[in-house]
């Protein structure tokens, strides 16, 4: 009976094209788009994620000044190093203290000139960012303290100044000083914002504050603590020494802020959350105009596909005999749609996810959900006009009008 | 003779409700054995059709009786009836009910297949009966691409495909013009005089009426004449 079914149904299909056609092209469309769109959305997502946690784990970032209004901008005090020494004496969970003082000049070799962004740091700014060096080592910890001009630079520098060759050993200026280059860094590419994160040159801390800029100053200073699970408490301890050291007293608010890289990644996650269920409500439309499309198709056709089921009854078909035919057309069409859809739409996603630069994440679920939901519409709206129609007597379908 | 194959005791039909209920048979008792060719006549609104629905399976009546080869088909359930159309019924109606799309040998082949028939089987048994109508060379045409005698002639070839014991004929030639319903009629009469398939043909003209071999008249949902009563 199914084999019986299975030819007539086939055959139904093969007689009308255009119709199978038009609902198949519902099916696609709505599940296409839902795949390619969430598809899309979770790349953003896990760009994000990726972009976060390749600065490094467990990090705390330590700002002068207030993130809440309050007080004119500036009037806190910066950091020095000796904040830093401080934090790294006090605070026994801290695993790496790097002050960093940054500022921006033109990298010079020969008659080649790149302007980049020097990081003066300590050499634990290195282990800090987990970054490794590919040619070449990091300033120690001697050149650190005396202030050598020396410095590692990222791939960006090295590409602009040297072309291919190997800048381990050369020296170049940088604004009114000369420096050996003594090490160069792991290429990290661009992150989500399209930032380039080789364009940097590190320096010992204290040869930028002397050489470079001319005052003592730590415009930031990056901890690593040693597990996730210290970090509320570590940020605590780190308000505490520092509110002493900055002479506040109880009323007076912080006029430093700690921020936690985990907290700028939960911001960043639920900004490209909301874009993802912008997108997935985009989707959903093109579903809903997707499951419109087939109602459309197959209520338009009711009338024709009455008439036909009142042909088959009028020959001996039984009500079961005409619902397992319609419903083997609904599931083959339903099914062809999905396969085509689930094609197009992951297609679609990883040429949008290639040309914007984001990872590929697929989401087994979505699919699913997306195949159910067309399916489901297809087979209602084919299936269930067929079923009032079988159960009609034979004559009443044949004069339907 | 032997048993008749159809019977109607007292057969009633009744449509709409209350006020607006009419009455399209209002008690028919009528006869018909094997071999007849069967011309069921009357003006419109007469019951004739709605007499030859009930004789075939395609509507069920308000009260009465239907036995069909000694069976009351009023105690059969809905699939039994469609079993009784699948097996022992053929059907040529008015508007030829064909599917459109579909070739005339598809169109012949789908009460073989609801019979569960072989394809070889059904593809050779289709090829005949459309021979048979003198369709041969059209197999392939789809019933929209045919013109309406040919259709009418592909729903003849499938009614008879099946091998009924009864051919229902419901305005065979409501659509067709003169040349084309006289060779359809002939067709048909052939069909009777040959191989002695029983017709019960719907019509209301004369002319048409007069290729069957017993006439029965239908007025206001009752018979009014019947030329040849069975014995």
């Amino acid at each position: 009976m199914i084999g019986n079914a299975l030819v007539l149904a086939l055959r139904e299909i093969r007689n009308n094209m255009m119709r199978a056609a038009l609902t198949t092209l519902g099916i696609v469309i709505g599940v296409g788009a839902v795949i390619a769109m969430v598809t899309l959305g979770n790349g953003a997502t896990q760009s994000v994620t990726n972009t976060v946690s390749s600065i490094g784990k467990n990090l705390l970032f330590i700002t002068p000044g207030q993130r809440r209004e309050g007080g004119p901008p500036g009037d806190a005090p910066a950091f020095q190093i000796s904040d830093a020494d401080a934090l790294r004496r006090e605070v026994l969970s801290l695993k790496h203290v790097v002050p960093v003082n940054q500022t921006s000049v033109a990298a010079v070799l020969g008659n080649r000139s790149h302007t980049t962004t020097v990081n003066g740091a300590t050499t634990e700014w290195f282990d800090a960012r987990s970054w490794t060096i590919v040619s070449g080592r990091a300033f120690n910890e001697a050149e650190d303290k005396t202030g050598k001009s020396v410095c590692v630079i990222g791939e960006t520098v090295h590409h602009e100044l040297f072309g291919g060759q190997d800048p381990v050993g050369q020296r170049i200026r940088l604004g009114k000083i000369t420096c050996e280059v003594v090490g160069l860094l792991q290429t990290k590419g661009r992150n989500t914002f399209g930032q380039d994160q080789d364009d940097y040159v590190i320096m010992p801390i204290r040869t930028v504050q002397r050489r470079l800029v001319g005052n003592n100053f730590a415009y930031y200073i990056m901890v690593e603590v040693q597990n996730e699970a210290g970090i509320p408490e570590a940020k605590k301890q780190i308000a505490q020494v520092l509110r002493q050291r900055r002479h506040l007293n109880a009323s007076q608010q912080d006029n430093f802020d700690v921020q936690d890289l985990r907290e700028i990644g939960n911001m960043l996650s639920s900004i490209t959350g909301v874009l993802t269920a912008f997108l997935a409500a985009i989707a959903a439309v093109s579903l809903l105009v997707g499951g419109i499309g087939i109602m459309n198709i197959m209520l338009v056709s009711v009338t024709e596909r009455t008439r036909e089921i009142g042909i088959r009854l009028a020959i001996g078909a039984r009500e079961r005999d005409v619902l397992l035919q319609f419903l083997i057309e609904a599931v083959v069409l339903s099914a062809l749609g999905g396969i085509v859809g689930i094609t197009l739409g992951l297609l679609g996603a990883a040429a949008g996810t290639a040309a914007l630069g984001l990872p590929f994440v697929f989401q087994p679920s979505i699919v699913a959900i997306a195949v159910l939901f067309s399916a489901g519409v297809g087979v209602a709206f084919g299936f269930f006009p067929a079923r009032r129609a079988a159960r009609m007597d034979p004559i009443e379908a044949l004069r339907h009008e | 003779m032997s048993s008749p194959l159809i019977e109607l005791r007292g057969v009633t039909k009744l449509y709409g409700e209350g006020e607006a209920m009419v009455s399209a048979l209002a008690g028919v008792d009528l006869t018909i054995h094997a071999h007849e060719f069967v011309a069921v006549m009357g003006p419109s609104g007469s019951g004739k059709s709605t007499a030859m629905n009930i004789l075939g399976c395609l509507d069920t009546p308000t009260a009465g009786q239907y036995l069909f080869q000694g069976t009351d088909v009023g105690t059969l359930s809905r699939d039994e009836r469609a079993m009784l159309r699948r097996y022992h019924l053929g059907f040529v109606f008015q508007g030829f009910n064909l599917l459109k799309r579909t070739t005339a040998i598809e169109n012949l082949e789908l009460p073989l297949i609801y019979r569960g028939m072989g394809r070889k089987e059904r593809h050779k048994r289709s090829s005949v009966a459309l021979a048979q109508v003198g369709l041969a060379e059209r197999g392939h045409h789809t019933a929209a691409q045919l013109s309406g005698g040919q259709q009418q002639r592909v729903a003849i070839a499938r009614a008879l495909v099946s091998e009924p014991a009864v051919v229902f004929a419901d305005e065979p030639t409501g659509n067709l013009d003169t040349a084309m319903s006289h060779e359809i009629m002939s067709l048909l009469r052939r069909l009777n005089d040959d191989r002695g398939i029983t017709i019960v043909l719907v019509t209301h003209e004369e002319d048409i009426a007069a290729y069957a071999k017993r006439q029965v008249r239908f007025r206001d949902g009752r018979i009014h004449s019947d030329t040849g009563a069975a014995a």
